[in-house]
């Protein structure tokens, strides 16, 4: 009997109970390491036919693996993008993850495979349900998570990205796969202009334990520091104590542009900045940095009309062009306009005598809402320090810190020294 | 709105006409005045070589600004004082600095500079020759004797350096306190007119160890000293505290530094640039020993009074018509701008604090400005957080702001458990990391 009919037999016949599926998994990982279904693979998509995949799931996987397992073109691509689509959607939860290597290994052929095509937004909604399938808890982070937000990325689908973003992540496998899912993921939240939010992943990936310096800091980190001029109006250089000294001694050094910038802006001159941007153009156009640099200018626009509003309760139009060194009244208009629009600032523009008058913050912290908003706060909050505390207590037992830490207090300790050891017969 | 005539009751009245009587104090006083300096009376307070060198700083301030004729009479008084001692390089400096223009009087005279200088030579060599004898003797009172001529011939002739280490050298041959505090109040002296003032402080403190051999004269210069090298080092307020604790014993035992009236007035500014409404009060006016020395200076006490009682104008008057005379003080020149910039913030912000809207028009008035002027400092005021108020450019009112507190507390609050969960999951995520990394080592160690 030809070897490949009999695989499908037995897949078709082991899919069921779980330990069938187990010896099934056994007799796969045999098959691909015997190379005996590569050398197949110019058939395997028919015999793919004979499977169902939501009830074969586990064969469906290592043959559907193996079949693409070469660089295809494009062609070929557009037979297998479906196939690998409806797969990943039917697919069985528990029989996937008995595989998760496969199954990453052909959600990543599908990535490149719809990069190929041009065509990245076929892949996303695919993406999002192996994410889903494949992570065992929305704390743990899956090798799939920075392809899936990389395809957000290339098909500008912001919003379908930020739905993984707000899931906490603490366990991660492949510490680069974790560089590279802040990194995007601060990059769709800067798409959305949720400023806060991508600072606070970019922050993650600066602030990484790394023994060596990698590329995706350094680009997250010239990141970093455009998005806390936008957001915060400045950026000290200063990294926090727990990042890794690496990043603390070399980064700087490859983001001088960056930090310039952030000085300039730092003494309030918008002619100084911009024209410093104006020389260094190309620099910011060759980190495909420019867009954000150029928010960068415009952001400092609105701090200084925010300021204003700490000391003002009305000033004119003119004032307020003088003062911000805006051109016109009617631009400081338009100006003051979209910030009431965005919600930055609280003021009434009188038109007929040019004149705005601040208001105060309307939050009166009153609202049912707000009662909301910081009761789900309180109760988050609770819930984390019930965790750090349960982390804590798996710390102080775990067996490999407490030898660690054994170890070197016995180095300090006194009593070891009455008697050496060389001594101690 | 009106801030003047409400703050003030009876006792402000009092002092409020006693201000105005000031102008006519005023002309009878010489001393930091707003007529122009009278050099002569001003150098009257002054011995030894701190006299020549203010002096020569009026010179050369007033060389600055082209006012010859101050200039030269500045001059010829230093002329004349570095004839009466024994320093002929600073001399034959004065002597260029005139280049003439004095008359024949006050030309080179090398025949005197050429005896000194000789007689100086001789000197030394007889100070030498009595150190050496001492030392070979070892008597540890000659030798600190010895050490302690140089360190007054080395003065005496400019050489500040050299004068300094043989004052510090007869430290090792100091056996009673008193020889200590000697010592210590000369190493003051030469650091003060090195402008070494680190040095000053370290002196101070050596000196005031041993208290009991203290004389009241000696702890009042002691801590005029000090003050003054807080006011070098622009640490006002400590400056202050000093200046102010010099007691009026001081007299003028100490004019080979300070006079008397230099520690009222560089207390003073000291005290109005940073004390505050009950310091200034209790420390400054209601002090009776400063009061001594304010009486002195009729001025800064008329400034102060007015501060406190609010008469901002003339108080601000009385700044200026000083701030000429101020900037030809040796000391005090390099702070004159810093210590008006914050006395003129406070009275600012005294000036809005109790209202709850003010009236720009007014308030430029009593601060003797214009409104829109007035609007630029309260704005950098208001951005440093100093003022609590906002400005209605349109209608020209300053409002005073009072801070929501409970909504502060709100915002306080949603913003510091944002961090905290920011942090703790960040915390969780690197410790995470790191095990992960250390299990990976492990697993490659086996």
């Amino acid at each position: 009997m030809d070897p490949m009919e009999a695989l499908i037999t037995q897949i078709q016949g082991l899919s069921s109970s779980a330990a069938d599926l187990s010896r099934l998994h056994t007799i796969l990982k045999q098959a691909t390491a015997d190379v005996s279904l590569r050398s197949y693979s110019d058939h395997l998509p028919s015999l793919l036919s004979n499977l169902d995949p939501s009830l074969h799931s586990l064969g469906f996987l290592f043959i559907l693996d193996a079949s693409i397992a070469s660089p295809v073109s494009k062609p070929q691509a557009e037979i297998f993008v479906p196939i690998v689509t409806t797969f990943i959607a039917a697919c069985s939860v528990e029989q996937i993850q008995l595989a998760p290597d496969k199954f990453v290994s052909v959600c990543k052929k599908l990535k490149d495979q719809v990069v190929l095509l041009e065509a990245p937004i076929r892949g996303v909604a695919p993406m999002l349900t192996a994410v889903r399938k494949l992570q065992v808890s929305t704390e743990r982070l899956t090798p799939l998570h920075p392809e899936f937000l990389l395809l957000c990325l290339l098909s500008k689908c912001y919003k379908t990205g930020l739905a993984i973003l707000d899931d906490d992540i603490f366990e991660v496998d492949q510490p680069r796969d974790l560089f590279l899912f802040f990194y995007y993921g601060g990059m769709i939240c800067i798409g959305q202009k949720r400023f806060q939010k991508a600072l606070d992943l970019l922050h993650n990936v600066v602030t990484a334990p790394m023994s060596s310096l990698n590329a995706i800091a350094v680009e997250a980190y010239k990141k970093y520091i455009l998005v806390s001029l936008i957001r915060h109006g400045q950026f000290s250089t200063n990294l926090p104590k727990y990042s890794s000294s690496v990043a603390q001694r070399n980064l700087k050094n490859f983001c001088q542009p960056y930090i310039e910038l952030a000085n300039s802006y730092g003494t309030g001159k918008i002619a100084e900045l911009e024209e410093y941007v104006q020389t260094n153009t190309h620099k910011f156009e060759s980190d495909n940095n420019l867009g954000l640099v150029k928010q960068v200018v415009s952001s400092m626009y609105k701090r200084n009309i925010q300021r204003l509003t700490q000391t003002y309760l009305t000033l004119s139009l003119q004032d307020i062009a003088n003062t911000v060194q805006l051109n016109s009244p009617k631009d400081a208009e338009m100006h003051v306009l979209q910030m009431i629009q965005d919600g930055e600032i609280y003021a009434m523009i009188n038109q007929k005598d040019g004149m705005v008058s601040f208001l105060e913050d309307p939050e009166q912290y009153k609202t049912c809402e707000m009662i909301e908003h910081i009761d789900s706060s309180i109760q988050r909050v609770m819930a984390l320090s019930r965790k750090l505390a349960t982390v804590d207590e798996q710390i102080s037992c775990d067996p490999i810190y407490l030898s660690k830490v054994g170890r070197e207090r016995q180095r300090y300790d006194f009593d070891d020294f009455d008697v050496p050891q060389k001594f101690n017969i | 709105m009106e801030g003047d005539d409400e703050t003030s009751g009876p006792m402000i009245d009092e002092i409020y006409a006693n201000g105005d009587g000031g102008d006519n104090n005023r002309t009878r006083k010489p001393i930091f005045s707003g007529d122009q300096l009278d050099i002569e009376v001003y150098a009257s307070l002054y011995a030894g070589r701190t006299k020549i060198m203010r002096l020569l700083f009026i010179a050369n301030r007033c060389g600055e600004k082209n006012n010859t004729t101050m200039q030269l009479e500045a001059l010829r008084m230093a002329y004349d004082e570095i004839k009466k001692g024994e320093n002929t390089q600073l001399y034959r400096e004065v002597v260029q600095k005139i280049d003439g223009r004095l008359g024949p009087g006050y030309d080179l005279d090398v025949a005197w500079a050429e005896n000194v200088d000789r007689r100086a030579e001789q000197k030394k060599e007889k100070l030498e020759n009595e150190l050496n004898a001492y030392r070979t003797n070892l008597i540890k009172e000659s030798i600190r004797m010895g050490y302690n001529d140089f360190g007054d011939f080395y003065y005496a002739h400019g050489q500040l350096g050299d004068a300094f280490k043989s004052y510090v050298r007869t430290r090792d041959y100091c056996t009673t306190s008193k020889h200590i505090i000697h010592m210590c109040m000369s190493a003051i002296l030469v650091s003060i007119e090195m402008g070494q003032f680190t040095h000053v402080t370290s002196y101070v403190s050596k000196a005031e160890q041993a208290p009991e051999s203290l004389d009241l004269i000696t702890v009042a210069k002691l801590r005029s000293a000090t003050g003054l090298a807080n006011l070098e080092a622009k640490k006002y307020k400590l400056a202050a505290r000093k200046f102010l604790e010099t007691s009026p014993d001081l007299g003028s035992h100490y004019n080979e530094v300070i006079a008397p009236q230099d520690v009222a007035t560089y207390g003073g500014l000291c005290a109005l640039a940073t004390f505050d409404r009950t310091e200034l009060k209790n420390k400054v006016i209601d002090n009776l020993n400063f009061r001594n020395f304010l009486e002195l200076v009729p001025e800064v006490r008329e400034l102060i009074n007015d501060f406190y009682s609010s008469h901002y104008a003339s108080c601000l008057e009385i700044l200026g018509n000083l701030k000429a005379n101020l900037l030809l003080d040796i000391h005090l020149h390099d702070h004159v701008e810093t210590l008006y910039d914050q006395i003129r913030h406070k009275a600012l912000i005294q000036y809005t604090h109790p209202f709850v809207s003010v009236d720009l028009n007014k308030m430029a008035d009593a601060f003797k400005t214009t409104v829109a002027g007035l609007e630029k400092e309260l704005e950098a005021l208001i951005t440093d957080n100093q003022i609590q108020a906002r400005i209605d450019s349109h209608n020209k009112i300053l409002y005073a702001r009072h801070a929501d507190q409970r909504n502060a507390t709100f915002q306080r609050v949603l913003e510091t458990g944002r961090v905290f969960d920011r942090d703790v999951r960040d915390m969780l995520l690197r410790s995470n990391l790191i095990k992960h990394e250390h299990n990976l080592r492990a697993s490659r160690k086996l």
